[in-house]
């Protein structure tokens, strides 16, 4: 009977310490123990995605992106009930993001990063944020409307893109005779396509509108034809931590549900400080409707 | 780490096929930049030796402008710049119509960067070979030729076979930067993996090895002929 008393006694004991030890909950989730632990959410961002994640004029990184994430680290905060957890921001690029996060360095990647299923087996993702997909470039008054036009002419990607990928396919089945040059960046490719190097470029067309408007002379360029590929943006976040994923999935969905993410869309987009002017589009807002879960 | 490890991708369809090709390309540019190098550095390092001031100023101007150049800057001036300077009909041609545009613009700038590079080290190992044997030729009744093909070359590029051997290791490594102006060699292909998958880290492993297979098996080749053409006493070549 002591022994029962004693096992029961022990119980007790471990049930009312266990809250103790995992004080202002950061719960079973690596990634929250380790801000707490830090004092400090590392959050990774790009430095020419306009309008997602940039750096304005002084330095500092903004953004679309970056201000869903600092939502995100509000959240935290209120989670962790730790007001104090400051943010250091981490300039990422599409070679080091995964690195990166795979290695503990930054815990959310806020940028402009498509969300597909091979790259989930390495990170998982957010709701979506944003929606996009490969379209081309061409100079205005060169009589191109769809790719299918572009026979006999040369169109330029950026190497190792999604929208690489999705034009050499598109080429490739319908057997067209358009000729591939592959450029290291957009900012390479853009130069190709001002030198007349090539006819057309392709790449998604948030970030075509981005380029002609920073262009010298963005009235001689425009943005044709239909989608050739889906890609959905998102916020990156390290896997096999479902805490913290979900911590974020609900702040993403409180945005939605209240309307604030249609305003924050409108504040970088409509027509955004960059000029970008892409009104919310109807796919864009179903989205929204979609992913605004219920508490 | 959360780092979700695959290396089964590097074997897998189509992901081995692109390091097969990138290496391929690896290698032609970096051998037919290596021609270029090779001779045009020659020449100029002979140049830089000759008696004749002008000739001597132009190859040291020559190896001054390319060598102070980073290559980076190179490979941007040649491909995005130099079709600018063309007269129009020539500069859509090169733009547009010659054959591999990337390619063969990298072959030309890693190939005259690295000119510059060889023709110091074939100026010093004609200096190396000290003026007692050309004065020597010169008594003996050479032409100026003659006291070159004969005398200063055999000895000459004997004794720069190891700095030689740094230069050609060299020339596979900064090909790589190939890649920024578009050609899909070894470095590319990995960051493409990388990309696509998300599995950078075998990527890279993958391309730091195949790296070190061609520097190791340049360096055997190197000794061999470092080893074939040694003229026994004449110079001391290194225990090698």
């Amino acid at each position: 009977m002591t022994r029962l008393l004693q096992a029961l006694l022990f119980a007790a004991t471990l049930a009312l310490a266990a809250p103790g030890t995992a004080q202002a909950d950061a719960g079973d989730s690596p990634v929250l123990q380790r801000i707490e632990a830090r004092g400090v959410v590392n959050i990774g961002h790009r430095e020419t995605s306009i309008p997602f994640s940039y750096m304005a004029d002084d330095g500092q990184p903004i953004g679309y992106s970056i201000d869903i994430c600092l939502h995100i680290v509000d959240a935290i905060r209120a989670e962790l009930e730790n007001p104090d957890i400051s943010v250091h921001f981490i300039p990422v690029t599409g070679q080091t993001r995964i690195a990166l996060m795979a290695n503990g360095t930054i815990d959310l990647e806020c940028g402009s990063t498509t969300n597909n299923l091979t790259r989930q087996r390495q990170v998982a993702y957010l709701p979506t944020t944003f929606i996009t997909g490969t379209k081309i470039a061409v100079r205005r008054g060169t009589d191109v409307s769809e790719i299918e036009d572009l026979e006999g002419m040369i169109i330029g990607v950026s190497a190792g893109t999604t929208n690489e990928k999705a034009i050499k396919a598109h080429i490739a089945e319908h057997g067209l005779n358009i000729r591939i040059t592959e450029v290291k960046d957009h900012s390479q490719g853009w130069l190709a396509m001002e030198t007349r190097r090539i006819d057309a470029y392709g790449s998604d067309d948030v970030l075509l509108y981005g380029l002609i408007s920073r262009s010298k002379s963005p009235d001689d360029f425009e943005v044709v034809g239909r989608f050739l590929s889906f890609d959905p943006y998102a916020i990156m976040v390290p896997r096999n931590d479902s805490g913290f994923q979900r911590l974020g999935t609900a702040v993403l969905a409180r945005l939605m549900r209240d309307g604030e993410m249609e305003r924050l869309y409108n504040r970088w987009f409509a027509p955004g400080p960059t000029n970008i002017n892409m009104p919310l589009s109807d796919t864009l807002r179903v989205a929204f409707q979609i992913q605004a879960l219920p508490e | 780490m959360t780092y979700n490890w695959n290396w089964s991708i590097l074997i897998n369809d189509p992901y081995l096929g692109w390091l097969v090709d990138g290496l391929l390309w690896t290698l032609a540019v970096s051998l037919a930049a290596w021609v270029i190098a090779f001779t045009l550095g020659s020449v100029l390092g002979i140049l830089r030796t000759t008696p004749s001031p002008t000739l001597r100023t132009m190859a040291a101007t020559y190896v001054e402008v390319f060598r102070n150049i980073p290559l980076l800057v190179h490979f941007f001036l040649w491909y995005f710049v130099f079709p600018e300077l063309l007269p129009d009909a020539a500069g859509m041609w090169v733009k547009r119509e010659m054959p591999l545009p990337a390619f063969t613009t990298a072959v030309v700038a890693l190939g005259l960067y690295t000119a510059s590079r060889v023709c110091e080290q074939v100026r010093a190992g004609i200096e190396a070979v000290g003026s007692g044997q050309r004065n020597a030729g010169r008594a003996m009744g050479f032409t100026e030729q003659q006291v070159y093909r004969y005398v200063l070359l055999p000895v000459a590029f004997r004794i720069i076979v190891p700095p030689m051997t740094s230069e050609f290791l060299t020339i596979f490594k900064n090909s790589s930067l190939a890649l920024t102006i578009g050609v899909i060699e070894l470095t590319a292909v990995t960051r493409r993996i990388e990309e696509y998958t998300f599995q950078g880290f075998e990527a890279f492993t993958a391309a730091t090895v195949i790296y070190s297979l061609i520097t190791f098996t340049v360096m055997g080749l190197m000794r061999l002929i470092e080893r074939r053409s040694r003229v026994p006493g004449m110079i001391s070549l290194g225990s090698g």
